[in-house]
């Protein structure tokens, strides 16, 4: 507890909370769901430390999390 | 000006579609079976004398004032407790009822302590008036006749006193507490001459079950019950109809006025939230407008070291205007925010926003809904498609079984409570979901039919459970599913919650609860005729908020509870204008009308509109903001009336985001926690200084208007325009009418509100459009906003916050009755007298377990922090679980609770903190830190400390 700022780790955490509801979702692809609720509801410096932290090599994320962020990574670079 | 007079019919209107036609004073009147003849009669312009009657309550027949006479019928029976029938022939007026109203007069007037029969001599006192509508001219029996019921004043109410000798003993005060407020503390004790109304066992009113919401004071004829402001400032000469600033009821009330001072609120019968009742809060609690500690005077300071230094309105925009570009020329044009108030007006909120995303040029906004009902908007918007309650209060009256969910309205909404109450007692049911013993639970003449106590953070457990009793007992509406559901979505979710896994069997010892309670409760939601879901934030404020949000709707769906008087998902908004500070876009992904900021077609319309470029993407919420504050890319933020400091979670981490910033500017009738940690106070005005809106928790939109002028120079709506304009962005209106045009204009939910209509209207409940012109009582009638209801799985997930060794406790918090959120208003009012500190509930086993007695301190301790307070022993809690309120900013109960947050919207999850409370003999050294700071933080240069 005490998280005191946006740092990677809390990302990593907030962001697998998320995937822990749409990984019970049927008939949908998890990564993408992900991924697109982060778009809808983080703001840009959220998601560009988040995608750096997965850059730099981060650890701590779920399977599917960290698809969904590589996922952000890849809509970054186009 | 006048006063506005409402016109008593003496008796309730009959809901009756049934009409008849009878002859009153040779009239002929036709009105609903069932009404009274009294209430025909005033319906025909004819008001018959009375005493024990009024509208409010139903008819009691003891006055013996209101006798008429019926053709062909022998006698004079009396008019309010007789039904009309057709053909009847009334008499109002003849020779025998003149004598018989006139005897009966006088012997009231006789043992009542008047000097004479004037009317002018005493204000307020209807008494005097009958006499004089009746002819009394004279009293045979004096006015120094022996006072029968002498047992003295009781002054102990800070509101109101009560005077024995004026008591004619109607008992219009009693039913008023029975009937209306459902509280039953008064009684008529005695008998004969010595009969006399008595609060509770002959107990003062202050010692009694009195919650003090005044009916029975507005229900006196004679001036017996009667408001202290009244006695000591004489009559009022006008009033003005205006709306609450307390809780999201949304209660009208008359704001009676003597010149420019406000003498009482009175609630206005003909508010459709309220229909004439209120609360101690709303009735009373109105004095902080004026209290000594307001802050009159723009301050502004260098750093939070220093004392506060009182500047001229134009000096503290321009230093705002100039910190806030100074920090985005520096750190960018993200690095600012604003947070809107739920207190505020529509109008306010809205300009607040409009603010930062067109002034500031980003999306950093916020308001205090981020943690509260933020899950209710994501929850409600994935299955129904918006973010509101389906109903309106009134649709309570056709409800059958009551599912109450994480909620406590007898404190949080106690006018819409009463109204629950009011059908508890014709025969509905109710069902109460809540880890504590909620008055709902058990109070007179209303025990729930279950009480399922949850341990914290079970919610969705226990819906889940519900709906697989629902599904496995085929108690589902197929056809209403069928035809206005998501079949498949149905299907998905029917076969998930059927799983074994999912029964009540196999979570009860999760929940806490029996499995047999779970599935006796299920059916009974399900079959039990019209079923309403009403929930609070004891469901929201959970890790897992916006699914068990989702979990009520699918409840409502399967059982085709939705689309109709009687049924719906009703979530209680906390603030008088929480609803409406969501709907104005105060979050920062979207704007009014609940539309992302991505959306291209809708973000141009707002472009177009405001002639600048819009930001597309999503702003910081509250929490993040503070992250990035600690992270030290964000440096500046504009509070609109929200004390962050003490109503958000875990607040080291909340002072610590404060404390990074470099210009945190405080709009605010006080000086509050969070005005600690500010560089800029900007004096906010009163809802009595201003003109605008608010939303209740049904949609409804209310006028506020302004009774006095703001004695802090401007409103706020009128600060937010000063800012925006020295930051360069123009902001030009001439009254907030003009705002609610542009509301209108950009928001097709708004498309038909003006103040022009809600003035002619009353209100009108959203949407309202060229559809639906006049509002929309019962939403998704037909099909639902995103057209097929939408099933949701919802597998229920402990929440990381789990009791252990050091912290075997769960902590739950809440609201009580007489305190308002975070207290900045009750508390500066004489409210204090019922509640003067947080205390911690905590149930006789875990206190004899820690050798804590009854009002002891003990300190409350979690991974968070720490704060000391003083126990309160009781079995409102289960083993196990603690409770406590955060009224009171010497507790800091948010020192406690932790930055877990639910999953989609970062509610914080303040109703389940794992803690140990050990007995304590001082204070932590955060409270003493806090307190020595806070004295610091609050030094006025040119005066003495405010607070």
């Amino acid at each position: 507890m005490g998280h005191s700022s946006n740092a990677p780790n809390k990302l990593v955490a907030m962001a697998n909370q998320i995937g822990t509801f749409f990984a019970t979702q049927p008939k949908i692809n998890v990564p993408e769901a992900v991924a697109d609720h982060l778009r809808k509801f983080w703001d840009p410096r959220m998601r560009n430390q988040i995608t750096s932290y997965l850059k730099s090599g981060g650890t701590g994320f779920d399977p599917p999390i960290r698809e969904a962020v590589q996922l952000l990574v890849t809509q970054d670079n186009q | 000006m006048s006063l506005v007079n409402e016109i008593d019919y003496g008796t309730p209107a009959s809901p009756s579609t049934e009409m008849v036609t009878l002859t009153i004073d040779g009239r002929a009147v036709t009105v609903p079976a069932g009404t009274s003849i009294m209430r025909a009669a005033m319906d025909a312009g004819v008001e018959i004398p009375k005493l024990c009657a009024t509208d409010m309550l139903d008819a009691f027949g003891s006055c013996r004032l209101c006798l008429i006479e019926i053709e062909g019928r022998a006698g004079t029976p009396a008019s309010c407790t007789t039904p009309v029938a057709e053909g009847l022939v009334v008499a109002t007026t003849s020779e025998r009822l003149d004598r018989l109203r006139k005897g009966v007069m006088e012997l009231y007037v006789s043992d009542h302590p008047v000097a004479s029969l004037d009317p002018c001599q005493q204000d307020d006192l209807e008494l005097l008036d009958v006499a004089a509508q009746v002819g009394l001219t004279e009293n045979r029996y004096g006015f120094d006749s022996t006072r029968h019921r002498n047992t003295g004043l009781d002054v102990s109410n800070p509101y109101f006193m009560y005077d024995p000798e004026k008591c004619i003993v109607c008992s219009r005060c009693v039913r008023a507490c029975n009937d209306v407020q459902g509280t039953f503390a008064l009684t008529i004790t005695g008998r004969g001459f010595d009969s006399v109304m008595a609060a509770g066992s002959d107990q003062s009113f202050l010692e009694s079950d009195c919650v003090s919401c005044g009916a029975c004071v507005q229900a006196c004829p004679t001036g017996s019950l009667i408001e202290k402001a009244v006695v000591e400032q004489g009559k009022p000469d006008h009033s003005v109809i205006t709306t609450c600033a307390y809780c999201g009821v949304g209660c009208s009330f008359k704001a009676e006025m003597k010149g420019d001072q406000l003498v009482r609120m009175v609630p206005y019968k003909g508010g459709a939230a309220n229909h004439g009742h209120s609360c101690v809060k709303g009735r009373f609690a109105w004095g902080y407008a004026n209290h000594k500690e307001r802050i009159l005077n723009p301050m502004i300071r260098k750093s939070t070291s220093d004392p506060w230094q009182e500047v001229s309105w134009d000096e503290a925009i321009t230093y705002t205007a100039s910190e806030f570009k100074r920090i985005q020329a520096k750190y960018g044009v993200r690095a600012i925010g604003g947070l809107t108030s739920s207190r505020c007006t529509d109008e306010e909120t809205f300009l607040v926003q409009k603010l930062v995303r067109a002034g500031f040029g980003n999306n950093n906004v916020d308001t205090c809904a981020r943690v509260c009902h933020s899950p209710t908007g994501y929850g409600l918007g994935l299955t129904f498609g918006t973010s509101a309650g389906t109903q309106d209060f009134d649709s309570v009256e056709q409800t059958d079984v009551m599912l109450l969910v994480g909620a406590n309205p007898s404190d949080a909404h106690p006018v819409f409570a009463s109204r629950m109450k009011q059908r508890l007692r014709q025969g509905a049911k109710i069902i109460v979901i809540d880890p504590r013993k909620t008055q709902l639970v058990r109070t007179p003449h209303i025990e729930a039919a279950y009480h399922l106590p949850t341990l914290p953070g079970t919610n969705v457990a226990i819906l889940t459970a519900l709906a697989h009793v629902i599904v496995t007992e085929g108690l589902c509406d197929e056809e209403f599913v069928r035809t206005r559901c998501d079949w498949d979505a149905f299907q998905d979710w029917a076969a998930f919650v059927a799983e074994p896994r999912n029964s009540p069997e196999a979570l009860a010892e999760a929940i806490g609860v029996p499995a047999a309670d779970i599935r006796g409760a299920a059916r009974l939601y399900a079959t039990g005729g019209n079923g309403a879901i009403y929930y609070g934030l004891g469901v929201t404020e959970h890790s897992q908020g916006s699914t068990a949000v989702m979990a009520i709707a699918n409840l409502a769906m399967a059982t085709g509870n939705i689309g109709k008087p009687g049924v719906g998902v009703n979530p209680l908004r906390g603030q008088n204008n929480v609803q409406g500070s969501c709907d104005m876009g105060s979050f920062p992904h979207e704007f009014s009308g609940y539309r992302h900021v991505s959306n291209d077609a809708v973000r141009e319309i707002f472009v177009k509109d405001w002639g600048v470029p819009l930001e597309k993407e999503p702003g910081l919420r509250i929490n993040n903001m503070l992250d990035a504050a600690v992270d030290g890319s964000f440096k500046g933020l504009y509070v609109q009336g929200e004390d962050i400091m003490q109503s958000d979670p875990d607040v080291q981490h909340v002072a610590a985001g404060l404390q990074a910033m470099e210009c945190v500017v405080m709009q605010d009738l006080f000086l509050n926690e969070t005005a600690n940690y500010a560089h800029v106070f900007l004096p906010g005005s009163t809802f009595l200084e201003k003109d605008g809106t608010f939303i209740n928790a049904e949609r409804r939109i209310q006028l506020v208007r302004k009774v006095m002028e703001p004695r802090n120079g401007m409103a706020d709506w009128e600060i937010t325009c000063a800012l925006s304009n020295a930051l360069g962005y123009p902001m030009h209106y001439n009254h907030p009418s003009e705002i609610m045009d542009e509301i209108a204009r950009l928001t097709p939910t708004f498309a038909g509100v003006s103040f022009e209509k809600l003035d002619e209207l009353g209100s009108i409940q959203w949407p309202c459009n060229e559809t639906a012109p006049t509002g929309t009582p019962v939403m998704h009638i037909g099909s639902f906003v995103r057209g097929k209801g939408n099933f949701v799985i919802t597998e229920y997930l402990p929440t990381a916050e789990r009791v252990g060794p050091r912290y075997p406790l769960l902590l739950t918090t809440g609201r009580i009755l007489s305190q308002y959120n975070v207290g900045a208003q009750t508390r500066r009012t004489d409210n204090v007298v019922w509640h003067d500190e947080d205390l911690l509930e905590i149930h006789p086993h875990d206190a004899e377990e820690r050798g804590i007695a009854d009002g002891s301190w003990v300190k409350l301790a979690s991974r968070a922090g720490e704060t000391t307070l003083r126990a309160q022993i009781t079995d409102r809690v289960a083993p196990g679980v603690v409770y406590t309120t955060f009224h009171h900013p010497d507790t800091q109960a948010n020192v406690v609770t932790t930055d877990y947050s639910d999953w989609a919207t970062n509610c914080p999850e303040y109703k389940c903190t794992a803690v140990q409370v050990s007995p304590s003999n001082g204070r932590t050294d955060w409270q003493e830190d806090y307190s020595a700071f806070s004295k610091q933080s609050r030094r006025i240069a040119t005066s003495e400390a405010a607070e």
